[in-house]
């Protein structure tokens, strides 16, 4: 990745020569545009939005600054809230060799992300208050991000029994998504019973919407192009049916669902006219199902193998218009680290899934703000506070400008918009290489990312 | 010719017609007194096969013995393969041992495309999953052109699982390119959601089609399809798709019946009718040496005349 206009981002020193450090540390940025909106100069301080000044009025001299403030030269940077990833695979414990949590921690704080919620497909399985509160002190020790793990739905994701929900919810790591994903809750008793028990404390039931019976085997999105390179189908009435039934489910016992990763034109519809009924139901797309369609497959190149699969054009152009209209509330990356003997193989043996932490934000400015469909106001809707409140963190998250402004978390991440990129997989932080956009050019850079006033990301490093 | 042969769909009309009269004159090598051409002497071939397949394997073994190139038979029964050893692994080995080409059934869709990105010699389709068979395909063509002296403009019917079946893929792909026009015939269930894309006539009912028909193939269905739910029983498929005498009988007098093999015979062909005149079944293993011959040959680019 490469930097377009030298050194925007970068601090240009600290006032009064004061030693810097800390998460008191304060800082100016100065000229950066909040949403997209005109500059300012915004003060961070003790970890909260403390002021918006006009642009270019704090300088090294300004009155009132606490010692130590660092002027951020931060024009042309867009200022979002802090990302919110409702959906990542960190595959620690287990697969280490893949990611850990602070790998992959890293590479979401590069990708402006300030919260990551961890999938449960660990080894140990993430279905027990032990596992779920190791995931989350790991996240602590790696301080790139905040950490909440979902915890499994049912015990070791085998979709026979209730996991101990309870129990994870009262641990330190509040769990409050909770998901088999990877695999589906297929028994409708279970997924009835699932809904209705995480109300006591609030909970929500992310479902990884595939009919099992239909997806036998399956390795792509079912139709044309599956026809001609003989791989089985994935149809897109396996995931259409279950969205159905389970939003069904919760009108009828009046519970949260979440839809994990939509990918069809017909789920779009089901999630529309589940919301049109007043029922609680959410979902989330992820930056590849916006972008990429199965026609790539034609090189059985493993890296395009993922779950639920690539589908056709007239699904991405469905997903886009859904995630423009709100009826799909918020973008997830499911980032899906695998190490390269997993997908160096014939299609059929590969394992499916994609990076997309570092990714992310710059898909969604190709396919959404570029076209038309979103402004910035509602990126940090579609990928902040959406999928904040949807995964339960305490966050101002009623309007796009509360989340950033005086007296909010100093959460932030900044954007420069201007440059575009090729990614190169090498240069990834992410320990595994698995990214379908090797070689693409793409927009957008994250030039820093703050966590409650602290940096994590400056200058498009890792600080 | 390209490098590889991984597919008919990719194969264009110079290329697949350079085959079949290449082939042609293989095929005279076969009714000469000495059966061999020295022209692939010092290169090496590797039947790489991850299934098992006799017919298909020995057709191939056949067919580079008589270009004089060293055979290398690399089974993956009894090998590392099945100790868990990665495609990767096995195409870096036939690197090291200067494989010329690589020949290679895999039960995978598109395991030979994978490991044409890995090798430096050419890589040939034996057969790859539900994906393609193209050497069959062009077997099959030559076949037909043998015996009815064109492929242009004939009125092909494929009847079976076509939904499993890389011989009908690689098939409806080389014969729309050479100008047949083709009739896919099979239960609803065995056809792939998609189909409409293909260059192809679609057909529930045999019947209508045979007397339509030049040639008419007939796919394999293997039994266990039934636990599948695609058909209720072996009798049922039978009386709906299968070839017996009285339908063989509706067909005009010109016409093939072809199969690829292995035959249930008695399932989707009755045994009268794969013995009869008009069956090509033992011509098409006697012409899949001469198309194979003709596809390393052109692929390896073997020196001197074949006369």
């Amino acid at each position: 990745m490469t930097a377009g206009a030298g050194g925007a981002g970068g601090p240009v020193g600290p006032v009064g020569g004061t030693a810097a450090g800390g998460s008191g540390q304060s800082w100016v940025l100065s000229r950066v545009r909040p949403l997209g909106g005109d500059p300012v100069d915004v003060l961070l301080t003790d970890g909260v939005v403390a002021a918006w000044r006009p642009a270019g009025s704090t300088g090294p001299d300004s009155e009132g600054l606490p010692a130590g403030t660092t002027i951020l030269a931060a024009e042309g940077l867009i200022m979002l809230p802090g990302l919110v990833d409702l959906h990542t695979h960190l595959r620690e414990p287990g697969r280490e060799d893949a990611e850990t949590v602070e790998s992959g921690t890293r590479a979401a704080a590069l990708g402006g992300y300030t919260t990551v919620f961890a999938m449960a497909n660990t080894n140990p399985v993430a279905d027990t208050a032990g596992v779920v509160e190791q995931v989350w002190r790991l996240g602590l020790d790696a301080g790139h991000c905040d950490v909440r793990p979902v915890g499994a739905v049912t015990v070791g994701l085998a979709g026979e029994r209730l996991a101990e929900l309870g129990a994870m919810a009262t641990s330190a790591a509040e769990v409050r998504v909770f998901s088999d994903d990877g695999h589906c809750v297929s028994d409708a008793l279970l997924m009835r019973r699932a809904l209705e028990y995480v109300k006591a404390f609030d909970g929500v039931i992310a479902q990884h919407a595939e009919e099992p019976r239909l997806t036998a085997g399956a390795q792509m999105n079912e139709g044309v192009v599956a026809a001609r390179l003989g791989l089985p189908g994935w149809p897109a009435v396996a995931e259409e049916a279950i969205i159905a039934r389970d939003a069904l489910l919760a009108g009828h016992v009046d519970s949260r669902l979440h839809v994990c990763h939509v990918s069809t034109a017909g789920s779009v519809e089901l999630i529309r006219w589940a919301k049109a009924k007043g029922w609680q139901v959410t979902a989330e797309v992820t930056p590849h199902h916006l972008l990429l369609t199965d026609d790539l497959i034609s090189s059985y190149d493993p890296v395009y193998k993922v779950n639920p699969p690539l589908r056709t054009a007239a699904d991405v152009a469905a997903l886009r218009a859904g995630l423009a209209d709100g009826t799909i509330d918020c973008v997830a990356t499911d980032h899906a680290p695998h190490a390269l003997e997993d997908k160096e193989t014939e299609w059929a043996a590969a394992r499916p899934g994609m990076l997309g932490l570092e990714t992310a934000l710059s898909v969604v400015m190709e396919t959404m703000v570029i076209p038309g469909h979103l402004d910035w106001v509602g990126v940090a809707d579609r990928m902040a506070l959406a999928p904040a409140r949807i995964g339960g963190l305490p966050r101002p998250a009623a309007e796009g400008w509360s989340s950033i402004a005086v007296g909010a978390p100093a959460t932030v991440t900044l954007l420069d918009p201007s440059p575009w990129r090729v990614v190169e997989a090498d240069t990834l932080a992410s320990r595994s290489r698995n990214t379908p956009y090797a070689g693409r050019s793409l927009p957008g850079a994250i030039r820093a990312t703050f966590l409650r006033g602290r940096p994590t990301v400056l200058d498009g490093k890792v600080v | 010719m390209k490098r590889h042969l991984l597919s008919t769909e990719d194969l264009g009309r110079d290329d697949a017609l350079l085959v079949l009269d290449t082939a042609e004159r293989m095929a005279r090598v076969a009714e000469a007194s000495v059966r061999k051409l020295p022209t692939l002497r010092g290169r090496t071939v590797v039947n790489l096969f991850f299934e098992d397949s006799t017919r298909t394997r020995t057709s191939f073994e056949v067919a580079a013995k008589r270009l004089s190139a060293d055979v290398i038979n690399f089974s993956a029964r009894g090998s590392s393969v099945s100790k868990g050893e990665s495609l990767k692994d096995t195409a870096q080995t036939l690197e090291a041992m200067g494989a010329d080409a690589v020949v290679c059934r895999h039960s995978a869709s598109g395991a030979p495309h994978r490991l044409a990105t890995w090798v430096r010699g050419s890589v040939v389709n034996a057969g790859d999953g539900t994906h393609e068979h193209p050497t069959q395909a062009l077997l099959d063509a030559f076949t037909m052109r043998r015996r009815l002296g064109r492929v242009d403009g004939l009125a092909v019917t494929i009847v079976g699982d076509v939904l499993h079946s890389r011989v009908a893929r690689s098939n409806v792909w080389l014969l729309a390119t050479l100008g047949a026009s083709v009739t896919v015939v099979a239960p609803p269930t065995l056809l792939p959601i998609g189909v409409s894309s293909w260059p192809v006539e679609v057909s529930y009912d045999l019947d209508a089609v045979l007397p339509k028909t030049d040639v008419v193939m007939m796919l394999r269905v293997q039994r266990e399809r039934m636990s599948a739910a695609f058909f209720p029983t072996e009798r049922e498929y039978s009386r709906r798709y299968g070839l017996d005498v009285d339908r063989a009988a509706t067909l005009p007098e010109h016409a093939l019946v072809m199969h690829p093999g292995p035959m249930v015979r008695g399932m989707e062909i009755a045994s009268r009718v794969a013995d009869s005149d008009r069956s090509t079944v033992v011509e098409q293993v006697a012409n899949g040496v001469s198309v194979r011959m003709a596809v390393l040959y052109l692929l390896l680019g073997g020196s001197g005349e074949v006369s």
